[in-house]
């Protein structure tokens, strides 16, 4: 493809409560078996964008770990490749990234360095499928300077959280706003751009010149009248999970066939890293319904409308309900988990008990010894 | 300079017949196993967690899925820049061109790539087992015994010695005697087909020994060394070691590791195996299911019940659907009610609807007594059944089969039904 890839994967915020103190937002686990950065590296991957960077700065470790390799998404490694920038400390910069624009900017090198015509800008924390590619062709059909890929959020989600944006006719964006307080819209930005390469630079270089940082605020509402801004419209899957709310909604509906049937058995594949566990292995005396188990479990009690993710062992006798259960927990015997967000590498004891109230998922962050078999 | 301490030689291009119709399209390396599993993954993995960085394997019988399989390498670890796997099929050369022989001509034919190397030691390795093996440590063995050959063996049953080829050794574990198949076993030291060569004893007996038609390590070149007065040394080796060469070993050792602590534990932490993963999601198991005793992959869909069984990735089991006692591969479909018992189910294969398998009084098979046996029922890969047939036992069952090959939509225990598709 003609573009470069940068995936902004450096965000946290207090919405994910207890869930953020030790990961970036990207580097959160989703569906099972994946993380939330392995769906916009995955389309990148898919519409053949061979060169990626992702930016990153919050724990910056989490996503590390996670992009070892530029071989899990197949990404080139001569031709290309993937390519992760933290803030480093330079002779001319000492700031960590100040917003998305500033986290471009002292990175500017990498974009100078290319030679593709087009950048696709993605953030990392999105569930979502999508060919770059018919984002591209609308965008060099528009003739646009920006487009920015938008959809549009169901009756009962509140647009509040996200850049809301209305359009002209012809798709042109003739009203950006982020985070208003309240709004009569329904349509709002993914976090998704198309731009042309050089005039990223020269948007980035004149907003760094400005000391300008954020590239919503200080980019697009600013330029939104000088140039041409085009939305594209995404009607398939789309969720942002930067607030546990949605982040236990977003992981709930992968027990809903259709979701399941698009993401994991429809062309494309979404992509992570193999972590070599075997196969999820049912006991005697267990009793799993409508659960999503991923590779590396051991069941022994009951579950029920959960999402195990890798390697989770249940003790006997356990019963785990509407909750979501993050990598290598080990749950004692007798345990009752209902309506959790259990916290990944957690021990819990035997003999124990956790709901969370009604409409109030609870977070369970228990760090005991575990008996090591 | 390029030296390698010990390289490794698997041996993966045998048929492995008696698997049946499960071999019909895949060399046996390539078969299966345990869900997620390959055989050829087992001796890869060993040989990666050895210490071993340089695999070559050798393919002959249908190799295309051991090549998709090994790739570059990537899984194990063994994509390297000096070293890593390279596939070795045989090759066409300016005096004669000829297939692999015999176990010890296919690795005279890969003279060249060993050499690259310069090795001190040569493993030679099965691609038919299932165990975990430190090759380092049989190295520690074979040099403290200053071997030109070492053996791994295994204790088995002496009443049941009589199956394998069996070393004696003396106080000091040097071999004085091999028995091939003995009626009355001395020994219940059997041979597991695992070998260290002193690099320059191997090469001087497999040129020795090159116009040896259908040249084999067990009958011809450890003979020749120990008569020739080399020091062949047996090592012991003591964990678990399954021979996966018969469908009933092959479902036996399935069904082990269903057990609540299986003797061969996948689950632990220490000697991971690895394999070629392409399936990614988890699975799920949905309302209706029930799942007790079993193995699921990833990316499988449940909806009907299963017990005591090894299902594989991407496989989907419809509601009303009971499988039991039974081993159903990747992307297998199960339609809804369908009854399945003591069954191996080979990739890709489509069973209809209220289909039954494994049903009726166990007879022997007319044809392959000796392969369809142990009461299974066996279907090969991208087989498909149509709705509402009983299958009976020791029964195989291949291609795309229509409700007239059914007669009475029954076939027999005992029968075997192979449809010739437009494929090789």
């Amino acid at each position: 493809m003609k573009a470069i890839g940068i995936v902004l994967a450096g965000g946290n915020n207090n919405k994910m409560r207890e869930l953020s103190n030790k990961r970036a937002i990207a580097a959160m686990p989703v569906a099972g078996s994946y993380r939330a950065i392995d769906f916009a590296l995955s389309n990148m991957s898919n519409s053949h964008i061979q060169k990626v960077a992702v930016i990153t700065q919050y724990n910056a470790k989490s996503l590390n770990e996670h992009l070892s390799s530029s071989k899990w998404w197949d990404f080139g490694r001569k031709q290309g490749g993937l390519f992760v920038f933290t803030p480093t400390i330079t002779a001319r910069n000492s700031y960590w990234y100040r917003g998305t624009a500033d986290a471009m900017y002292q990175n500017i090198s990498f974009l100078k360095k290319s030679h593709e015509p087009y950048a696709v800008i993605a953030s990392g924390d999105c569930i979502y499928k999508l060919d770059y590619h018919k984002v591209l062709d609308y965008h060099i059909n528009k003739r646009a300077d920006i487009t920015v890929v938008c959809t549009r959020l169901p009756k009962d989600e509140d647009a509040c959280r996200f850049g809301v944006v209305k359009t002209g006719e012809d798709g042109r964006i003739t009203q950006f706003e982020e985070k208003p307080i309240v709004t009569d819209s329904d349509t709002v930005s993914t976090g998704i751009y198309i731009i042309r390469r050089r005039q990223l630079i020269e948007l980035l270089e004149k907003a760094a010149e400005e000391v300008r940082f954020d590239f919503v605020k200080d980019i697009l509402i600013r330029y939104k009248d000088i140039k041409k801004i085009y939305a594209y419209s995404m009607d398939t899957y789309w969720n942002n999970i930067s607030t546990v709310e949605a982040y236990y909604k977003t992981n709930m509906d992968f027990l809903d066939k259709d979701v399941r049937n698009y993401f994991f058995r429809q062309y494309p594949d979404i992509y992570s890293k193999v972590e070599d566990l075997p196969p999820a292995k049912y006991n005697q005396g267990s009793n799993t319904k409508n659960s999503l188990i991923s590779n590396g479990c051991i069941i022994n009690g009951q579950v029920e409308n959960s999402i195990l993710f890798k390697k989770v062992y249940i003790g006997n006798n356990c019963t785990i309900k509407n909750s979501i259960i993050l990598n290598d927990v080990y749950i004692g015997n007798n345990t009752y988990i209902e309506n959790c967000i259990v916290e990944s590498r957690g021990t819990i004891q035997a003999n124990s008990s956790y709901i969370g109230e009604d409409g109030e998922i609870r977070i369970v962050v228990e760090k005991n010894n575990r008996y090591v078999l | 300079m390029i030296k390698k301490e010990m390289i490794a030689m698997l041996l993966a291009g045998g048929q492995g017949s008696r698997l049946g119709v499960l071999t019909s399209h895949v060399a046996k390396p390539a078969v299966a196993f345990g869900g997620k599993y390959r055989i050829i993954d087992f001796p890869l993995s060993n040989c990666i967690n050895s210490g071993i960085d340089t695999v070559g394997v050798l393919t002959q019988y249908q190799p295309l899925r051991l090549n998709t399989h090994i790739g570059i390498g990537i899984p194990w670890d063994l994509d390297r820049n000096i070293g890593g796997v390279s596939i070795l099929p045989p090759y066409e050369k300016n005096t004669c061109s000829e297939w692999y022989t015999g176990t010890a001509n296919a690795i005279y034919q890969n003279l060249g790539y060993m050499e690259y190397y310069n090795p001190d030691y040569v493993l030679i390795l099965g691609g038919d087992h299932i165990y975990k093996m430190d090759y380092e440590v049989m190295l520690d063995f074979h040099k403290s015994k200053n071997a030109d050959i070492t053996l791994a063996t295994i204790p088995v049953p002496i009443e049941e010695a009589n199956r394998f080829g069996v070393a004696i050794t003396d106080e000091n574990k040097r071999i004085t005697e091999f028995e091939e198949k003995p009626e009355k076993p001395r020994s219940n030291l059997a041979s597991m087909g695992i070998y260290i060569f002193t690099w320059k004893v191997l090469k001087d007996a497999l040129i020795a020994l090159w116009s040896q038609k259908g040249c084999d390590f067990g009958k011809h070149i450890i003979p020749y060394c120990h008569q020739k007065g080399d020091r062949v040394f047996a090592y012991e080796y003591n964990g678990y070691w399954k021979d996966v060469g018969t469908l009933g070993a092959y479902w036996e050792s399935n069904m082990e590791l269903i057990d609540l602590v299986p003797e061969f534990n996948l689950y632990e932490e220490f000697w991971r195996i690895y394999t070629k993963a392409d399936t990614i999601p988890p699975g799920y198991i949905s309302d209706t299911a029930a799942v007790n005793k079993a193995i699921i992959g990833e990316g499988t869909e449940v909806y009907g019940e299963v017990y005591s069984s090894v299902i594989g990735s991407g496989v989907t089991i419809g509601s009303g659907a009971v499988i039991r006692d039974s081993i159903i591969m990747k992307d297998v479909v199960i339609e809804e009610g369908v009854h399945i018992n003591k069954s191996i189910i080979a990739e890709g294969a489509v069973i209809g609807a209220n289909t039954q398998l494994g049903v009726g009084e166990e007879v022997p098979n007319k044809l392959y007594p000796n392969i369809y046996s142990f009461g299974l029922v066996t279907v090969a890969e991208n087989t498909q059944i149509p709705s509402g047939v009983k299958i009976g036992k020791n029964t195989a069952i291949e291609g795309i089969t229509l409700p007239e090959d059914y007669p009475n939509g029954v076939l027999e225990s005992g029968e075997t039904l192979i449809k010739a598709g437009d494929r090789l």
